[in-house]
């Protein structure tokens, strides 16, 4: 399937378009070598959606979020959000990083009401509570990030995010520094809070099994220069069953694009 | 009890008592058995801080000391903490100074007397000056290192968050380098106690530092000027102390690793 037919699915046409990356090309110079990191990305994303971004380690989807949120320029091609082109990071779509994000010299609280410093106090204060509660942060208000265990301090740095009521989340492999216990209730919590605020989401993961259970779409990448290589829409309902045969199907069909049978 | 165990809280007293008291026991025979008439003994010297109390001289080379390193380390911070978070911000202007910098620093201050008593007569100013000096390029130093370490996440989670350049300063490069520029003014203040001694000998007539070099010349009484030396240590530590204390504020504990 080629990229172009991808761009044809289902769940992008139901909804408004919310992002869309046109002809997106990104050069990195190193070493005076010009070294191609994203090669002709078109992309949809629909109002709401929850879309993954899969791909090897290395492969360029990190760029390709940071070009989303502002933070990169692609040296040629365009991203638009809401019809309008990205010049550099903006309030409304908040980047999410592992949870090394948080700042460790402001409590829970003041983490939450970082970038909540254009409102009034009482509208602030009931914001801050409103995600504590939200995150199951209750009775760490005053806590310190250093005190927090990591899934803490991730639900933490969502909801800092949440916090300023942004439209999209940018998540660059949020739970990959989690243990894999902790990884799997935070993606259930990643799913409730989603499914309460309708956020558009972008997940970058290289986790197939993450991106099948997160995700409405899995934009498969392939290695650098990063391409789209397959948008494949995973049709289950949440709560997904992670063993029923539509499940096992869009993973093998996923583990076989990227190249690997799924034996080890 | 085997060594991985908390020593007692007898035993942090006790050692450190112990070895205290065994350089004075040796300092004190060492100036019976080589019978000095010049070198004082311990007693001589504890006679010597009760002479210098009694006649009520003390306190106030205390406070002048003290006070010629408030106003010099103050300044040092007031002029320092600014500049070096601006020249870790932008390094392009730190690429402009550096040299000017690297050349300046490390001259001692002791090198600046005679510059510092043209631009500012024998007196406080150019004792204040020579502390200043000598407070004011580590606190620049460590406030540039600061900044150029603030891991570029929070550069941008602040960014991302809409704050503007002088908002960033101040809530995110200040606050995240605030462990580092607390080093470096604990250093600085090290250094401006040290300072401070030396251009009291020579710029001015009160002080500890003049004490010392007070005692040695009316009089070659040498229970006073080491009375004095050994104030001047049991005020440095006080300060470098209360200073520590600093590391415990809970917006910049999480920089000291050792902390539990």
């Amino acid at each position: 399937m080629s990229s172009m037919e991808a761009l044809v699915t289902p769940s992008a046409l139901q909804t408004r378009t919310k992002l869309r990356a046109e002809h997106v090309n990104m050069v990195f110079q190193r070493d005076g070598q010009k070294m191609a990191v994203l090669e002709d990305i078109n992309l949809e994303v629909g109002d709401g959606e929850f879309l993954c971004l899969l791909g090897p380690s290395g492969c360029g989807k990190s760029t390709l979020l940071n070009t989303m949120a502002g933070f990169l320029s692609p040296t040629s091609g365009e991203i638009k959000v809401d019809g309008e082109v990205v010049r550099g990071p903006d309030p409304r779509r908040i980047f999410v990083f592992q949870e090394r994000g948080v700042f460790p010299w402001l409590t829970v609280e003041g983490n939450i009401g970082f970038g909540l410093f254009k409102l009034p106090r009482q509208e602030r204060e009931r914001r801050i509570a409103h995600y504590i509660k939200m995150v199951g942060l209750e009775g760490f208000e005053k806590t310190y990030p250093p005190e927090l265990s990591g899934g803490m301090k991730q639900r933490l740095e969502v909801a800092r995010a949440l916090a300023v009521n942004p439209d999209m989340l940018f998540l660059d492999e949020p739970f990959g520094a989690l243990d894999s216990i902790t990884r799997l209730i935070m993606r259930g919590e990643l799913l409730r809070i989603w499914e309460a605020e309708r956020k558009t989401i972008i997940f970058v993961t290289h986790d197939i099994d993450e991106a099948v259970q997160l995700a409405d779409r899995v934009v498969v990448m392939s290695a650098r220069p990063a391409k789209i290589q397959q948008i494949v829409t995973i049709d289950i309902p949440h709560p997904r069953d992670i063993s029923s045969p539509r499940y096992l199907e869009l993973r093998d069909g996923i583990f076989k694009q990227i190249g690997l049978a799924h034996k080890v | 009890m085997n060594s991985l165990a908390e020593p007692g809280k007898w035993e942090k007293i006790f050692w450190p008592l112990l070895v205290s008291a065994l350089l004075l026991a040796a300092w004190h025979y060492s100036v019976l058995w080589t019978a000095t008439k010049i070198f004082p003994s311990p007693v001589d010297v504890g006679k010597g801080i009760a002479e210098l109390l009694r006649e009520n001289v003390l306190w106030g080379d205390i406070a002048d000391s003290l006070r010629r390193v408030a106003i010099g380390f103050g300044a040092a911070c007031t002029l320092g903490i600014p500049l070096g978070l601006i020249l870790g911000w932008y390094p392009a202007a730190d690429q402009v100074v550096n040299p000017v910098m690297q050349i300046l620093r490390p001259i001692s201050p002791i090198a600046w007397i005679p510059v510092a008593i043209i631009f500012f007569g024998v007196g406080d100013n150019a004792a204040i000056f020579l502390i200043f000096l000598g407070a004011f390029f580590p606190i620049v130093v460590a406030c540039i290192d600061g900044v150029s370490n603030v891991p570029s996440m929070y550069r941008r989670a602040g960014r991302n968050f809409g704050l503007a350049p002088w908002q960033l300063l101040t809530r995110v490069l200040f606050p995240a380098s605030l462990p580092q520029i607390i080093v470096g003014l604990r250093i600085a203040l090290g250094i401006a106690w040290l300072v401070v001694v030396a251009a009291e000998m020579i710029a001015v007539d009160s002080g500890l530092g003049y004490l010392v070099i007070d005692s040695r010349n009316s009089g070659k009484r040498y229970d006073l000027v080491v009375a004095a030396m050994l104030l001047i240590g049991v005020i440095g530590l006080a300060l470098d102390l209360g200073f520590r204390r600093l590391e415990r504020i809970r917006s910049v504990r999480w920089g000291f690793r050792n902390e539990a």
